[in-house]
């Protein structure tokens, strides 16, 4: 398989487009794998990636019942950030945008990973105090962060509603300038190329039915297109993770299944050079600008357990309201499209990486808001843990059994309620 | 828009509502195992078809009520009140 550069794209375009390879191959199944990955996100597929990359681990076999990325992994709104309150988040998604920095080249497919920035406004003086602890948090793991006044903000972003009887008047704004955007499509191709071409077998219409298991371990899968044995199991499925952990028997999980809605506009020129986005009691909302022109931005969860990807429209109603609250020029904007993802919203709003009761089958999941920007990291992380069978220092905080042993890890404090994460 | 008859209103939209999660959620008794509590406070078994839950009717009649909703279609089937005492008057009225 030809490796991508300028010289390729040069060639191809003075022989009219006619010498691109497949970017991976389309193979039948072989009857048995080191590692069978479950799920072919980005997720999945970074995980299939790592285990070739990094722990040598080529017999391996991604089994997608769709497309690739045709989940969540194309669903988000492609927001890439590190600005988490509990330490052990922080560092685990800083190690996500690092390696974010080096995606494109690492896997010679651009991913567009744009560093613009993120703004977090605020608006009263207690959400103020809030994100000044945020900085510090930030600080003290290593990650760049910054308070900015009102002012400043204005100077950066002067087409928000800075008025003073704004419905959410504006303060100030935490500022993460490392974090941006990446196109989302790109980033589970990228991985699936990069690993297919490590001689990892990516099996797409191929649903997996059961998990094998023998003697308490997990041997296998039963999927549509046969019986795949493998050493190893891992689950990344967010979304569908209880449906698929239950055919291993595992019926109950800290997981409920909501639906988060994403929505993008008609293309406008350059509007916005910053992801933008607050949350005050009643908001909630994140808009940035695709390389496309169109406006991408999202807003709450539908609030009610879902398994249905449609959204439902009070809470188009409510981001459109929240649009207008802070960019009033959006007002005749037409909108393109809106769609919505099923996520795992995990009991206390954070990820599960963890072994599970069944030996040799590994789970990635509950990853509430944060999948799209976690993707390296996860696949990195999720690699380490399958290869090793044991989680590593960075992982082993987000285990399955950290919620009965009373280390829950709550980002926004909000107790056992899924939908409020 | 999900409609939920309330019992006490009629039909109205679940915009008016305030969803409140499994309703199928049984506390053990105070002194039980950590996990049995484990179990009833964090474990769910979220599944995708027939769904039995509370739904708060917060801007109508305040009443809480057990609805039976599928998550993948989100239809909505048998909906009660919460309260076992206001079940046994509906009970008593039909």
């Amino acid at each position: 398989m030809s490796k991508y550069s300028v010289w390729s794209v040069l060639r191809e375009g003075l022989r009219g487009q006619t010498g691109w390879d497949r970017a991976w191959r389309d193979p039948e199944p072989k009857p048995e794998y080191d590692v069978v990955i479950v799920g072919g996100g980005g997720h999945g597929l970074a995980t299939a990636y790592y285990l070739a990359k990094n722990h040598g681990i080529t017999n391996v076999a991604v089994v997608e019942k769709g497309w690739l990325g045709g989940g969540n992994t194309g669903r988000n709104t492609t927001i890439v950030r590190s600005n988490y309150v509990q330490p052990v988040s922080a560092q685990f998604y800083e190690h996500s945008v690092q390696l974010w920095e080096n995606l494109s080249h690492d896997l010679n497919y651009n991913v567009m990973f744009s560093q613009r920035g993120q703004l977090g406004l605020f608006h009263t003086p207690a959400a103020r105090d809030a994100q000044a602890k945020r900085v510090n948090t930030m600080l003290a793991c290593g990650i760049d962060a910054e308070l900015l006044d009102r002012e400043q903000v204005q100077a950066m972003v002067p087409h928000l509603d800075y008025s003073i009887n704004a419905r959410f008047p504006i303060i100030g704004a935490i500022l993460q300038k490392r974090a941006g955007t990446a196109r989302h499509d790109a980033v589970a191709w990228g991985f699936a190329r990069a690993a297919d071409k490590l001689g990892v077998d990516i099996l797409q219409q191929t649903e997996v039915k059961s998990i094998l298991r023998e003697g308490g371990k997990a041997v296998g899968v039963e999927t549509s297109r046969g019986t795949i044995r493998a050493k190893k199991v891992g689950v990344a499925v967010a979304g569908s993770t209880g449906h698929v952990m239950a055919m291993a028997g595992i019926e109950r999980l800290p997981i409920e299944s909501h639906k988060l809605q994403a929505f993008v506009s008609e293309p406008l020129k350059p509007l916005l050079d910053y992801v933008v986005s607050y949350g005050a009691p009643g908001s909630h909302f994140y808009i940035s600008q695709s390389d496309k022109g169109g406006m991408v931005f999202g807003g709450d969860l539908d609030f009610y357990n879902s398994y249905a990807q449609r959204g439902n429209l009070p809470i188009v109603q409510d981001v459109a309201e929240c649009a207008m609250a802070i960019m009033p020029c959006l007002g005749r904007v037409k909108l393109l499209r809106h769609w919505a993802g099923i996520m795992d919203m995990s009991m206390d709003g954070t990820h599960i990486m963890s072994k599970t009761p069944v030996d040799h089958l590994y789970m990635n999941a509950g990853w509430c808001y944060g999948g799209f920007k976690a993707t390296p990291a996860s696949g990195w992380h999720f690699a380490d843990l399958i290869a090793n069978d044991r989680p590593d220092d960075l992982t082993a905080a987000f285990s399955l059994d950290r919620f009965e042993r009373g280390y829950t890890i709550d980002e926004k404090g909000m107790g056992p309620t899924p939908k409020l994460h | 828009m999900i409609r939920i008859t309330c019992p006490f209103c009629g039909e109205r939209d679940h915009s008016e509502f305030s969803y409140g999660g499994d309703a199928t959620v049984e506390y053990p008794a105070l002194d039980a195992s950590v996990g049995e509590w484990n179990e009833a406070v964090y474990k769910r078994s979220n599944p995708r078809g027939p769904h039995k839950e509370y739904w708060h009717h917060l801007n109508g009649c305040r009443s809480w009520l057990i609805v039976e909703r599928d998550t993948l279609t989100h239809e909505v089937g048998k909906v009660e009140f919460a309260h076992p005492g206001l079940r046994a008057a509906v009970e008593k009225t039909a």
